[in-house]
């Protein structure tokens, strides 16, 4: 039986009391959401809080609300909240596609957006899709709200933009017309991590030439999980199948991923540009109503 | 020590828990309820299964503390009656077992799965169970068992009721008295 080292145990009211908590305990404190990434770690002391800060009666954090043009996701809600929301898979088909596949129904019960962005595991799904939607993170601290791209968010491995006495509150996904989105992803195993997986939007201009493009990859060492070179070539170009081949082979070039037991980099580079070729496929045909 | 109420299988406990201990640990060791097995520990296998407030959660990975407040049921809860929930009864029938390990949270995960989707096919069973992993029997039998369970619940669902369910309170569970830890 493991059991994670002694800690402190906060139960947050609301976000401003997080706050004060997170600054009273400086950065010995962690954040606890759905824990499911958080408390295997804690186990096998890869982490250790003196604090911890459960944010999990925050309601202020929950919820999936449309406001104007943007898609408001709090960061508290949940990997099964996600693939249910009727208005998710309606304007982002990329956000259920990928939690279809991220871990298990039981793991997706209790896992959370925001957590899963915090971790900023290099395998990430949820963040290969949301840097395709050219998604926007909402980070709250002491002095306020500041909003931060996703493309700027993640900082490498494990490491991201929120600073120890902040909160991510929010991911704001803007709502534009003419275009859609799909994520594929290869795995081991029902339930595992990517082998690789990439994640696709287009938006398609009246005479279905792609107007603009976003590509996010996992598990593949893409900075960012971006692929800024593949994007910039399909802008302006029209969506036909030579293309969408061509922006998989930029986006395997650009990226560096590296071996291990999920498989050799060479493989992943392949399946790099496969799947990113894939999504695409699929975003188009979505876009120009050839496919749900 | 943090206090917790919680209500495990229809009994209330009010009880002081360690703040790292696991809701599974709580359960086994606090509350004697050892039918939820732990398995691998790191939130992988689903052994562990219990259902919070209704819906699958693995309780090797959620500390008892956040617990608090909520309602727990573990495969001890539910039998009702002197009578088998459908699902144990299935995956006896089925032969859905063979050392038994992953039997209780798999059969909560089935819990979960059929309250979203009562009438699935083979195909979205085995999704719905993909976090649950089973060493011995090759999943057909799980399958076969949850598709069984599932018609069965579906007809008592369309069939008047003789009578008003009781609430189900299974006497090992009323019986088992709330060890208070030492703060
Ligand atoms: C068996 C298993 C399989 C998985 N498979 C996949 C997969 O295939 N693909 C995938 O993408 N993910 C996968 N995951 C990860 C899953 O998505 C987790 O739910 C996620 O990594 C963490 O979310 P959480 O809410 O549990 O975060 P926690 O464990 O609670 O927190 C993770 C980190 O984020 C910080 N944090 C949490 N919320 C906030 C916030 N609002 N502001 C600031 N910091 C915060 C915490 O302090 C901690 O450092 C898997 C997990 C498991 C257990
Ligand atoms: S023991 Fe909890 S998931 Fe394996
Ligand atoms: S019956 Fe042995 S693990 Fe499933």
């Amino acid at each position: 039986m493991q059991v994670p080292a002694h800690f402190g145990y906060d139960r947050a009211t609301s976000i401003d009391h997080a706050l004060r908590l997170l600054a009273r305990h400086g950065d010995q404190a962690r954040v606890i959401a759905g824990g499911h990434s958080l408390i295997p770690m804690m186990k096998l002391r890869l982490a250790e809080p003196e604090a911890l800060i459960d944010i999990n009666g925050i309601d202020e954090l929950r919820g999936i609300t449309v406001s104007g043009d943007e898609l408001l996701i709090g960061a508290l809600t949940r990997h099964a909240d996600l693939l249910s929301s009727a208005v998710v898979g309606e304007h982002f088909p990329v956000l259920h596609d990928a939690e279809r596949v991220i871990a298990d129904p039981v793991v997706r019960n209790f896992g959370t957006v925001g957590g899963s962005l915090c971790q900023a595991d290099p395998s990430e799904d949820l963040s290969a899709a949301f840097v395709a939607l050219g998604a926007t993170g909402v980070i709250r601290g002491a002095a306020g709200s500041r909003t931060v791209p996703l493309r700027e968010f993640h900082l490498g491995p494990y490491e991201t933009a929120v600073a120890p006495d902040e909160l991510l509150v929010e991911v704001r996904v803007p709502i534009r017309p003419g275009g859609s989105s799909a994520y594929t992803k290869v795995e081991r195993r029902a339930g595992d991590w990517a082998v690789a997986a990439a994640g696709a939007a287009v938006w398609l201009g009246p005479d279905g030439a792609i107007t603009d493009a976003g590509i996010g990859l996992a598990a593949v060492g893409a900075e960012h999980f971006t692929a800024p070179e593949a994007e910039e070539f399909l802008r302006g170009r029209a969506g036909d199948d030579a293309a969408l081949v061509e922006a998989g082979k930029i986006a395997a070039q650009h990226c560096d991923p590296q071996a291990d037991q999920r498989g050799p980099a060479d493989y992943k580079r392949h399946l790099a540009g496969e799947l990113t070729t894939r999504a695409l496929r699929r975003a188009v045909a979505r876009a120009s109503g050839q496919e749900a | 020590m943090p206090n917790i109420r919680v209500t495990v299988d229809g009994v209330r406990y009010d009880d002081q828990v360690e703040a790292r201990n696991l809701l599974v640990h709580y359960l086994r060791e606090q509350l004697g309820k050892v039918g939820t097995p732990i398995g691998c520990d790191t939130s992988n296998c689903g052994a562990c299964t219990v259902l919070l407030d209704g819906l699958s959660a693995k309780s090797c990975s959620v500390l008892a503390v956040q617990a608090d407040g909520h309602d727990i049921t573990t495969i001890e809860g539910l039998a009702a009656d002197g009578r088998w929930h459908p699902l144990q009864r299935a995956f006896h029938e089925h032969h859905a077992l063979q050392c038994g390990y992953c039997t209780p949270g798999m059969i909560l995960a089935a819990i979960d799965l059929l309250r979203e989707n009562p009438d699935p096919s083979d195909e979205e069973i085995r999704e719905g169970l993909e976090g649950n992993l089973c060493r011995c029997t090759g999943y057909a039998n799980i399958v076969a068992a949850v598709r069984a369970a599932a018609a069965e619940i579906r007809a008592a669902a369309a069939a008047p009721a003789p009578r008003a369910s009781a609430d189900p309170v299974p006497s090992a569970a009323a019986a088992a008295p709330s060890v208070e830890a030492t703060p």
